[in-house]
């Protein structure tokens, strides 16, 4: 049988330095890219705030952030140009270090090897770099704010020819779009250090009984996360490295002919415009399901717990997920309809994207029934899972409609597109975080958070949410052009009220936050102790070990898994739930023998 | 002529019962109603699975370095063909040489660690043949340095023309996996010589050198062809 006195997978650590700071251990890197996630969270969403009050109210003078930019706000209004730096740098940092750090990178590291039965994953020296090169690549991204003349202003998606013509395209487009491109192309790197480390600890280090089918959904949504970041990431990184060829080193992959800016002739030829794009896209669908899939696993996990039964199919939620992971790399041209590519490749790609639709349909359907006639009990965390569902529906609805070229003619870079990704991806995949930080936070932390706290949080978001992104459909269909920093066209102006009271019910919202920020840190070194080590009755092996967990996770005595993770409501049964490292014997009819 | 016979390294055979982390060894499910579940006995060692993992993003890479030729190269009519420097050739000889010494070592080792008397070959130093993987390997990257270096003196640069940044492009990120596959082999040899490799870091180690062969043959033909 198992060896009680067989060494870790790395021993114990004694220093400071090596406890809290470069450290091997998954649980310390774990909450580490929280950190990190909330940090950048809270910039990212700071920017958010300048850039609304700035689409709101025009020339309004922010105090102070003159102090931000040499030369972006004059007299403390932003510069068209500025506007368009802090809406890039928004959609970076939220992108990149919120919506792929948090669900993923954060919570992932923390609770994969536990929910597998591991002692830490098998790589931890990998795993350590990977959270300390993402952490570079954000602060290379923050100092393009400081370097030269700004951050690069030419939006998440860095098009070319204007990411790539240099300092000619406007301030930030030389220095900025290099440190743009080095902290992605880093960030790429650690995430698929973690990457290696997520598949390897799913396949290669599962306890005695953890059979793939006997892992909980959420340690599934990881393993089929880490699956498409490992091909996404992998092409993100060399186009960000041509990226940077084409401003250090004269080369020419993505700057054409004959372009003349600012009345000169720029010194390149012959380079692909639409190059960028298709590897850039390749990345960027996967990078989407990259951002919700996790989020999707830890609902699922929070929903069951808390309405004490299983979803209505395990096995379909898995297979719809790895449904999405395959999918998901035959839709990225429908981000190009517009683009200039041959029509009938508009077809080839609005067929998949819609086909994409049904398993993500599945998944919210078996949500929908298994919450049907369920008693579901109400806490922070299962309000919040239950708000991802909403804003998933919401926000993937508006996406039938940009799938179908003809209509995408009319919506392509306009308000709709922006309300309908920051409904189905920001606020879902957020709500997602958060339902897993008021769950996960007294397992992490030894502590509860405080449930009212919670629920005003989740009120005031969930209300401020809709309102900030539901009117961005309206002004979408009006016609509202995206990326711009002021509406003076004749259409565009009578928009402007609509504006303004979404820049309120996003200042609205964002006090919501500062409440969460308040409860996590309050509750880290007040909170209530938790009653046991099993405060929701959860079934799945987290909720089997000490609290927090210590080093090796599971003490002396590694777990031995009897059951299906999620147990719940059995009949014959002592209790309402059966931990899978329970040995009692009765089994739910349909679990399989 | 006195040899010096070390004492074979630690067999450290993966996923032997009494091992850490893993379901290997194990054997009965307990459930008294005796129903056992479909899950396996033991698992492939981390190494084995991980080093596919690594040779899959880097296919992805290169993937995406092949797909941007192609499309660069239909999109202007400034692509400007020219010869492969001859030495790429011998280069390429040489990282063959070296899959065939690596494949050589890890057969020898792999004896070596069972504790296998192989009475055909010389059992003193099962690392020479790494050894001479290792200075293939460093031929290798000197013989495209000189392929670079050869081409800068002709006045070809990375910037000459799209098609000479191709080549950089993808002869350096080559040289680069293979650099990363240089100290992987040192570090085989660190751990052979403390008596402390593993089977399976050995056989990872050699797999990923392998592919960096088959890597260089593939892009030998993608350059020779589009070049």
């Amino acid at each position: 049988m198992h060896d009680m006195s067989a060494p870790a997978v790395h021993g114990a650590p004694t220093s400071f330095i090596r406890k809290h700071v470069f450290s091997l251990d998954h649980k310390v890197i774990g909450k580490q890219y929280y950190a990190l996630a909330l940090l950048a969270a809270l910039v990212g969403m700071f920017l958010s705030w300048l850039m609304r009050i700035h689409l709101g109210f025009g020339s309004f003078a922010i105090p102070g952030l003159h102090l931000l930019s040499k030369n972006g706000a004059p007299g403390d209004v932003m510069t068209p140009e500025y506007y368009l730096q802090l809406m890039t740098m928004h959609g970076t940092i939220m992108v990149f270090f919120v919506l792929t750090t948090a669900p993923f990178a954060a919570f992932g590291n923390f609770f994969l090897p536990i929910q597998t039965g591991a002692e830490d994953m098998p790589f931890p020296h990998f795993n350590m770099m990977s959270f300390w090169v993402t952490f570079v690549a954000f602060v290379v991204l923050v100092a393009s704010f400081f370097a030269g003349d700004g951050p690069t202003l030419g939006g998440w998606t860095q098009y070319a020819p204007l990411s790539a013509i240099g300092s000619a395209g406007g301030p930030g487009e030389g220095l900025g779009v290099v440190l743009w491109a080095t902290s992605i192309g880093l960030f790429c790197i650690g995430q698929l250090l973690g990457a290696l480390n997520f598949i390897t600890t799913t396949l290669d280090m599962r306890c005695k009984g953890m059979s793939l089918m006997r892992l909980p959904l959420t340690a599934w949504a990881w393993f089929l996360t880490s699956i498409m970041g490992l091909a996404a990431f992998a092409v993100l990184m060399p186009a960000t490295i041509l990226l940077i060829l084409d401003h250090v080193a004269g080369t020419s992959f993505f700057v054409a002919s004959n372009l003349v800016i600012n009345d000169q002739v720029l010194p390149h030829s012959g380079g692909s415009t639409l190059l960028w794009q298709h590897l850039f896209w390749f990345f960027g669908h996967p990078e989407v399901y990259i951002a919700i899939v996790p989020g999707m696993g830890i609902v699922s996990h929070i929903l069951i717990t808390n309405m004490r039964k299983p979803m209505l199919s395990h096995r379909v939620l898995i297979h719809s997920m790895g449904s999405l992971v395959v999918l998901s790399y035959m839709v990225y041209g429908h981000h190009m309809f517009v683009s200039g590519m041959n029509p009938v490749s508009s077809l080839a790609f609005s067929f998949p994207t819609l086909v994409i639709t049904i398993p993500s349909t599945i998944i919210v359907l078996i949500w929908l029934g298994s919450l049907y006639g369920s008693k579901l009990r109400i806490n922070s965390a299962s309000l919040f899972a239950l708000a991802f569902i909403s804003m998933f529906i919401s926000g993937g609805v508006s996406g039938f409609f940009l799938a179908q070229p003809s209509i995408d003619i009319m919506l392509h870079a306009t308000y709709f597109v922006v309300g309908h990704f920051h409904l189905v991806m920001g606020v879902a995949a957020m709500f997602g975080i958060f339902a897993g930080t008021y769950f996960w936070f007294p397992k992490m932390a030894g502590r509860m958070m405080n449930e009212t706290l919670g629920k005003v949080h989740f009120w005031m978001s969930f209300v401020g949410a809709y309102c900030i992104f539901m009117p961005f459909h309206y002004l979408g269909i009006a016609g509202n052009v995206r990326r711009y920093q002021a509406f003076t066209d004749d259409y565009l102006i009578p928009l402007i009220p609509v504006h303004k009271f979404i820049t309120v019910a996003a200042l609205f919202t964002g006090v919501a936050q500062l409440i969460f920020l308040y409860n996590l840190i309050h509750s880290r070194f007040k909170g209530e102790i938790p009653p046991n080590d099993n405060p929701w009755e959860g079934t799945s092996l987290e909720w089997s070990t000490a609290t927090p967990p210590p080093h090796n996770n599971f003490g002396d005595k590694m777990p031995v898994v009897y059951h299906d993770p999620y147990q719940y409501s059995v009949e014959g049964a002592s209790t309402d739930y059966i931990m899978q490292t329970s040995p009692e014997n009765v089994h739910s009819p349909d679990e399989e023998k | 002529m006195a040899t010096t016979v070390h004492e074979p390294p630690k067999i450290d055979l993966d996923r032997l019962p009494s091992q850490g982390s893993g379901n290997g060894g194990w054997r009965n499910l307990v459930p008294a109603d005796g129903g056992l579940r479909r899950v396996k006995d033991s698992s492939p060692p981390p190494a084995s699975t991980g080093i596919w993992v690594g040779l899959a993003a880097i296919t992805m890479s290169f993937a995406a370095f092949t797909s941007a030729l192609i499309v660069r190269q239909g999109a202007a009519a400034d692509w400007k063909h020219f010869t492969l420097p001859p030495v790429l050739y011998l280069n390429t000889l040489v990282i063959i040489a070296s899959s065939i010494t690596l494949e050589l070592a890890r057969r020898r080792i792999a004896t070596f660690m069972g504790g296998v008397k192989d009475k055909d070959h010389d059992q003193a130093n099962p690392a020479q043949w790494l050894y001479i993987t290792l200075f293939l390997g460093l031929l290798f990257v000197a013989g495209q340095t000189f392929a670079w270096m050869q081409l800068r003196s002709q006045g070809f640069g990375l910037a000459t023309n799209v098609s000479y940044s191709f080549f950089y492009v993808l002869t350096v990120a080559h040289a680069l996996h293979v650099s990363g596959g240089l100290g992987g082999l040192v570090r085989v040899i660190w751990k052979l010589n403390r008596s402390v490799l593993r089977r399976s870091t050995l056989d990872a180690t050699s797999r990923y050198w392998h592919f960096m062969g088959v890597l260089w043959l593939y892009l030998l033909l993608l350059l020779w062809m589009k070049l």
